[in-house]
């Protein structure tokens, strides 16, 4: 089956006065019809700038995509026209914010912002348009919808205005929706109310859902596959549950031991990762994870590791292999 | 008149029975602009009759959704905010009655970690002066003297102390957060309330600055406030924790008898919303309905009935007390829920009851 999203040795960079910064690496990666998949990293690592780039908005924030392709339904949105772009932005491929205080226009009603898309992509009356943002609003878990029209954002709260965006999001039902950490600056009762809202919702419109998220939990809650980035590259993508019970990557590893679990033991020191991303400047020459690693050899610091098949899912670790089975000392990292 | 005050025995005891600080009916109000010229001003009562104790030694965990008053609880404690009401003692002083000049010798028993490593530090000072600068002002050591404890402070948090001329900026935000912490460590407190300390942080640095408060605690026998909404990491921390929702401590415990047998509905349904990071253990959430009302205009009696599935009309009318249902569990409920009973079989209990009525 030929997958919905295809991006293919993706490279975005920023010009900046230092130079070129890549903030994506070649990378590639696929999203099939109906799939969640979450793209998990710590802030640096790239997994934003991979939505924009997506939704092309790089172009807008001094940023370019350099090299690679990204195949969407049968057009490479990489190398589109800005008003190719602009058909399918917010039609076939919507995008969710973090932040739903400023995602909205403060000076514009919420029937307006909703309304806006189908007149755009749609040509809707605007009796229609009104009709279908009712339905919208509705569907979102907001009541009162024809009252909730003619407010302002300042007017709602924050879970609300996430409700808002996503509702917006969904105006056109996209077949791909991206979702850059729709939860991080929500209450953790709010976040769950949001979650299942995208679930419910994902299985009524048979679309799929791009993640963005820092917060591993948030992955293991909602998706079917995550992949892992770490300094502008990929280093795992794995199913859900096979991410967890077989971790392939150090850098992984050191992730999931880092959080503390709800069951684990209390008060103990919690393994975690010395010290901290390389900067844009100082990539290493081999693997980027490199020194912070606990198994890396002389190899690890010259060569690159590509990312490759193990045990039926991909990491991109010479020592893959020994980090599953724990075979591996951990040395001390110099 | 007040059931926190009595016997206290948690099920996990402190590392001593010595209460350090004690907080009676704290109340801290802000004053809205009026809207009506003759009608009574509104208030927003962010902490609203808050009493409970700290014993020395064991690191209190605070968790709530924002707004909750957490926050406020924590500045107040330590009149970085003058309370409206009640009182908070460090042992037998009343810290509530003191003057400003007395106020700011004692300040140094009490010190704050912020949340935010970035707004915290002064970017115009280097960060021998941002700790040194407490040493100054309590007149605790000058030159060479100040120099040497600065460094000292710096090796106790993780931090090259030969970076003592840097500026924050040339720091990343886990240094920055060390460097906060060394700053508030500088006087030697006995006390500590750390505002969010590791939510600004990334998961892999935030486990280094767990791993360095609970080390500090541990070597310089200090005792925690520790405010957070991540649950998780709350647990991993804490001796005991209390749940605060809507300027009210709803729920106080042991942190293994809250989290296994939580007795409010509503730190029942927080923890069923953390998303843990194992997809095998995936549950079934519990979602609240609706939002945290408006802190200007609570409901009446218990205020979270208007989002709890066990509210009755008891509830509207009679605010629940903070009472002690087992030993060191203390929960303002009308309904708490049993040891060992989850809040979906209660729910189901009642359908059941209202069926047959």
């Amino acid at each position: 089956m030929e997958p919905l999203l295809k991006v293919e040795n993706l490279v975005t960079g920023y010009r900046t006065e230092q130079g070129l910064v890549k903030a994506v690496d070649n990378i590639s990666f696929e999203v099939n019809k109906g799939e969640t998949v979450c793209i998990v990293g710590e802030s640096g690592s790239g997994k934003s700038v991979t939505s924009l780039s997506i939704m092309r908005l790089v172009d807008f924030e001094n940023g370019e995509i350099i090299d690679g392709s990204i195949h969407f339904q049968d057009k490479d949105l990489a190398s589109l026209s800005n008003e190719d772009m602009r058909s399918i932005r917010g039609s076939k491929i919507s995008m969710i914010f973090q932040e739903p205080m400023t995602a909205l226009n403060p000076v514009f009603t919420i029937g307006k912002q909703i309304m806006e898309t189908f007149y755009f992509h749609r040509s809707y009356s605007g009796k229609k348009a009104k009709q279908r943002a009712i339905e919208l609003l509705e569907l979102v878990g907001i009541n009162q919808p024809e009252e909730r029209l003619k407010q302002y954002p300042h007017e709602l709260s924050g879970g609300m205005r996430q409700r808002v965006m996503i509702a917006i999001a969904l105006g056109c039902e996209p077949d791909l929706l991206i979702a850059d950490e729709p939860t991080t600056a929500l209450d953790v009762t709010i976040e769950a109310q949001i979650l299942e809202l995208l679930k419910t919702i994902k299985q009524e419109m048979e679309m799929s859902i791009l993640l963005i998220t820092h917060d591993i939990g948030v992955a293991a809650e909602v998706s079917d596959r995550i992949i892992v980035m770490y300094a502008g590259k990929i280093v795992e993508v794995a199913p859900t549950i096979e991410l967890f019970s077989q971790t392939l990557h150090p850098y992984t590893k050191g992730l999931l031991e880092s959080v503390p679990k709800m069951s684990g033991e209390r008060g103990v020191e919690l393994p975690s990762i010395e010290g901290t991303l390389p900067g844009i400047h100082s990539m290493p020459i081999g693997c980027r994870f490199a020194p912070r690693c606990h198994y890396k050899t002389e190899k690890c610091v010259q060569v690159e590791p590509p990312l490759e098949n193990h045990y039926g899912h991909l990491a991109a670790c010479w020592h893959a292999e020994e980090v599953r089975n724990g075979t591996l000392e951990k040395g001390e990292t110099t | 008149m007040n059931v926190v005050h009595g016997t206290d025995h948690t099920q996990t005891p402190p590392s001593s029975e010595e209460v350090l600080i004690q907080v009676e009916h704290l109340q801290k109000y802000f004053p809205l602009k009026k809207k009506k010229i003759f009608g009574p001003p509104e208030v927003v009562k962010a902490v609203d009759d808050i009493s409970f104790k700290i014993y020395k030694g064991e690191t209190l965990g605070l968790v709530g959704e924002s707004g909750c008053g957490k926050s406020t609880l924590g500045r107040n404690l330590l009149r970085l905010q003058e309370p409206t009401g009640g009182k908070v003692f460090l042992r037998d002083v009343n810290f509530t009655d003191l003057s400003k000049k007395e106020l700011r010798s004692y300040r140094k028993h009490v010190q704050m970690i912020y949340q935010d490593p970035f707004g915290s530090l002064n970017p115009r000072f280097t960060v021998g002066q941002v700790i040194g600068e407490m040493l100054t002002i309590h007149k605790l050591a000058t030159g060479d003297a100040r120099t040497k404890k600065i460094k000292e402070l710096l090796a106790l948090v993780g931090l090259d102390p030969d970076r003592i001329d840097n500026y924050p900026h040339e720091f990343s935000g886990g240094q920055r957060q060390r460097i906060g912490i060394a700053r508030s460590l500088a006087l030697d407190p006995e006390f500590i309330v750390a505002d969010e300390p590791v939510s600004a942080l990334d998961v892999s640095v935030q486990s280094q600055i767990i791993n360095l408060l609970i080390r500090l605690k541990k070597e310089l026998g200090l005792t925690l406030l520790f405010i957070a909404h991540g649950l998780n990491v709350v647990r991993h921390i804490s001796d005991r924790v209390g749940v605060m929702y809507l300027g009210k401590l709803v729920e106080l415990s042991g942190t293994d008898d809250l989290f296994d047998h939580p007795a409010h509905p509503y730190t029942a349904v927080l923890l069923s919303t953390v998303p843990d990071a194992d997809p095998a253990a995936r549950r079934e959430r519990i979602v609240l309905k609706g939002e945290v009302p408006s802190p200007i205009n609570p409901p009446s009696g218990c205020r979270f009935r208007t989002r709890c599935p066990l509210a009755t009309e008891k509830c509207a009318e009679l605010l629940p007390e903070l009472e002690e249902i087992r030993p060191g569990h203390h929960v303002a409920c009308h309904y708490p829920l049993e040891e060992g009973e989850s809040l979906k079989e209660r729910i189901s209990k009642n359908d059941k009851g209202a069926v047959n009525l």
